[in-house]
């Protein structure tokens, strides 16, 4: 597409270029859409997406025309790569080098389709042709996700072309029609969208402090420092469809009269930041940043800052000053950023989910967006599906559904027929959710209300052979080493936290462990600076709700029911099932394995470390954990 | 290497029209530069902003992306994260720990890998994952992580080599 050169000098101008872009497009055009999202690429895609682009360089025949192009993450990252053939929207899973010219051969050019690579249900043994036969897509709601896996995350023409920068445009309209800052403030409080971040804060709400607040420059900033372990929304999002946060920002920024904006990135997703950086120069290249934009008269720009590392600046002040060049420690929130921010300014943050939920609402009304999830959790959420469950990848879905519908039916359940134990959501300041609390509707109120949160939208499935004791020491170990140390509960609370449940896990803990695990964890709860400190211990407070007894028994009797803390279960061989075959014994970093060939081994406890090598290499699973 | 690159803070701090706001993306482009961040250049850049060394250091220890040591031919990003954690990049961690002789934040004492866990790679649907090199590696265990890295390590021998001696094999 020949777009060089093009700049939009008012809403009209937008409206033409897209039905120019739409008289080209040509429906009967062989399309295959190549999945280069994170997931994917680190299965191959990008060879099998090459592969693709040299056939439609070498196909002569010109009465047909075929295009290869590459998305953004599916979602169904277990799957990929993903491949998706249009006309037909023909989604093929695990597709790699060598099955790409039969797909070419069959699939794009012959139009038939290639069973052996649809997707197969596991129980009804039925494939799948398009994505909506698959129940992992079926029960989703793509608002947010819209555009990823559609269209190509580095072309602004394909966002133009699917409706991108159209909310923009109703905003800034001809002067007839422009939305005053005050309307667009209006429609996002009345959608009654919350902060995605975290946070929960209703957006318009903010918005309107924002607006409020006296003092210029006002600064608009997108949080990307994504650092919640387990969540990778954001990054598909800045990844995939770094457009759509970029719209919602400019209109943030036009309803708050702010003229600066900051993109806060994560040093780890070096994709997200050339995607946005492109994204940004061509917005500037069309007029949509910059001067004067769209002809309204309203200028503002953007640029992207990458962080370096600290989990402590996804909270709002600490990115500040982090984007201020200084080292990321919050500072208590008296006055909030919406008046004093970054510079001292009025500042309106917002995370990237909330950014590209803004251009939808614009769109289509605030009433069609609070059509979707409860009564006070509107829209949908991105959660990413992870840990023990058969389909992991992204999933959006209306707020409200209950987890059971999310975990089972879209995720599939537990792999390997274990049973379900709990459900991680909300990153390290969540909590663990039981088997009993599954029927739950997923919603801002009802999370909290289990002690645990929403967050940034992680969740986390575990099963029967996960020690919640030993989960619980993972997420105070990860907060200790990613505690700024500003403010003493927290940087000391912590410490003393990890002490403890370290000793529990090596069977070392002591009767009262568990008050002052209480103690501590109420006294961060009262007592630390920020809301990251604040909620440091709900891992281990709902653990101790809902899993009190496996603590009880780590400290009494030096076991662990989950079988995972080492020292506190036994490795053994079954001798019926042993067949003598020695890899154990190889393996084995300390020789505590001993035994004659084709005869069955055994294991020497004393000198045993418990490491796990003979379990996760025996071929005949012989070997157990008593 | 005690030389500083002529230039090179110079040319940076321009880039960012001296901006001391702007520290933490001049540092990061002064580690692309070097590999790390060398004191001199640290100097360079606290005069040249007029802003005090101890500040620098404090933003260049705050941060866990920054590194004060050169790092090695290769670096290991190992993923930390829960979904990874619970799937065993613990055990991994520990394994090649031992066969590579890697401690956490620095370089092995051949110079060759750089070994830093990272909280959460954000690749959750492939833990665990390890990146090398900026490559992602997905759906590891114990052994194909140790082999991954052999391969590495042996591949650079056999260019070695190659370079060396026209190609002798051993």
């Amino acid at each position: 597409m020949s777009t060089v050169g093009t700049k939009f000098d008012s809403a009209e101008d937008l409206r033409q270029y897209r039905a120019h872009l739409l008289a080209q497009y040509d429906p009967a055009a062989r399309r295959v859409r190549v999945c280069l999202g994170t997931g994917c690429t680190a299965k191959g895609s990008a060879k099998v997406m090459e592969r693709f682009c040299r056939a439609a360089e070498e196909f002569g025949q010109e009465s047909l025309v075929v295009q290869a192009k590459s998305t953004g993450c599916h979602g169904f990252c277990e799957r990929g790569p993903i491949v998706v053939v249009d006309p037909g929207n023909v989604f093929y899973e695990n597709v790699n080098e060598e099955d790409v010219p039969e797909i070419w051969r069959e699939s794009v050019i012959g139009g038939r389709v290639v069973e052996r690579l649809l997707y197969k249900d596991e129980a009804s043994g039925e494939t799948a042709t398009t994505p909506k036969e698959i129940p992992f897509y079926s029960a989703q709601q793509r608002i947010v996700l819209a555009h990823n896996g559609v269209i190509d995350p580095t072309s602004i023409e394909e966002y133009v072309a699917g409706g991108g920068y159209a909310a923009l445009a109703k905003v800034l309209g001809s002067k007839a029609s422009r939305m005053e800052p005050e309307e667009v403030i209006e429609e996002v409080a009345r959608s009654g969208l919350r902060g995605r971040g975290g946070g929960g804060f209703l957006t318009g709400r903010k918005w309107r402090s924002a607006r409020d607040a006296h003092g210029q420059p006002k600064y608009t900033i997108a949080n990307g420092d994504e650092g919640d372990p387990g969540a990778f929304m954001d990054r598909s999002l800045m990844e995939g469809d770094p457009h759509a946060v970029l719209e919602g920002m400019i209109i943030g920024a036009y309803a708050i009269g702010s003229s600066r904006g900051y993109v806060y990135v994560r040093n780890e997703y070096p994709m997200a930041v050339k995607h946005l950086t492109m994204a940004i120069n061509a917005a500037r290249e069309f007029g949509l940043l910059g001067q004067n934009i769209l002809g309204s008269g309203f200028s503002f720009d953007v640029r992207i800052n990458r962080g370096a590392g600290a989990f402590v600046c996804g909270e709002s002040t600490a990115l500040m000053a982090s984007l201020e060049g200084r080292v990321g420690e919050p500072r208590a929130k008296y006055i909030h950023t919406v008046e004093s921010g970054l510079d001292g300014k009025p500042s309106l943050l917002n995370n990237v989910e909330t950014w590209a939920n803004v251009p939808p609402i614009i769109l289509n009304g605030a009433d069609w967006f609070a059509s979707f999830g409860t009564e006070k959790s509107k829209g949908t959420k991105v959660f990413s599906l992870v840990g023990k469950v058969k389909n992991t990848g992204l999933v959006e879905v209306p707020m409200g559904m209950t987890l059971r519908q999310i975990i089972f039916d879209i995720g599939g359940g537990i792999p390997d027929g274990k049973a379900f134990k709990a459900v991680q959501t909300g990153g390290p300041s969540g909590g663990c959710i039981p088997a009993e609390c599954l029927d739950e509707p997923v919603d801002f109120d009802r999370l909290a209300e289990l002690g645990s949160m929403m967050g940034s939208g992680g969740m986390i499935v575990m099963d029967e052979d996960t020690c919640m004791v030993h989960v619980a020491r993972y997420f105070v170990a990860f907060l200790k080493d990613e505690s700024c140390g500003k403010c003493t509960p927290c940087r000391e609370g912590i410490a003393q936290m990890l002490d403890i449940l370290t000793r529990i896990t090596k069977g070392e803990g002591r009767e009262g462990d568990i008050d002052t695990l209480e103690t501590l964890g109420t006294l961060l709860e009262d007592t630390a600076l920020c809301a990251l400190g604040k909620t440091a211990a709900y891992p281990v407070l709902s653990t101790l709700r809902c899993f009190r007894d496996e603590y009880q028994t780590h400290i009494r009797e030096k076991r662990c029911p989950a079988k995972e803390c080492p020292g506190l279960f036994q490795y053994q061989i079954d001798v019926d099932l042993c067949t003598g075959c020695g890899v154990c014994r190889k393996k084995c970093p300390v020789q505590a394995i001993t035994g004659e060939r084709k005869k069955p081994h055994t294991i020497d406890w004393k000198t045993c470390t418990g490491c796990g090598t003979c379990f996760d290499v025996c071929p005949f699973s012989a070997v157990v954990k008593v | 290497m005690t030389d500083t690159n002529e230039g090179t803070v110079a040319t940076i701090i321009e880039r960012y029209q001296g901006d001391s706001g702007m520290l933490i993306p001049m540092m990061q482009d002064i580690q692309t530069e070097c590999g790390y961040l060398p004191q001199a250049e640290l100097k360079e850049l606290s005069s040249g902003l007029a802003v005090p060394l101890a500040d620098v250091y404090s933003v260049a220890t705050f941060y866990s992306s920054f590194r004060l040591m050169p790092k090695g031919d290769h670096t290991i990003q190992l993923c930390m994260g829960t979904v990874c954690f619970l799937k065993g990049a613990g055990k991994i961690s520990e394994a090649i720990q031992r066969e590579f002789q890697l401690v956490p934040g620095e370089t092995s004492p051949d110079g060759k890998f750089t070994f830093s866990p990272v909280n959460c790679v954000g690749a959750c649907a492939l833990a665990p994952v390890m990146v090398v090199d900026g490559q992602y590696h997905g759906g590891l265990t114990v052994d194909s992580a140790v082999e991954l890295l052999d391969k590495i390590a042996e591949g650079d021998k056999s260019t070695e080599d190659a370079q060396a001696g026209g190609g002798k094999k051993k």
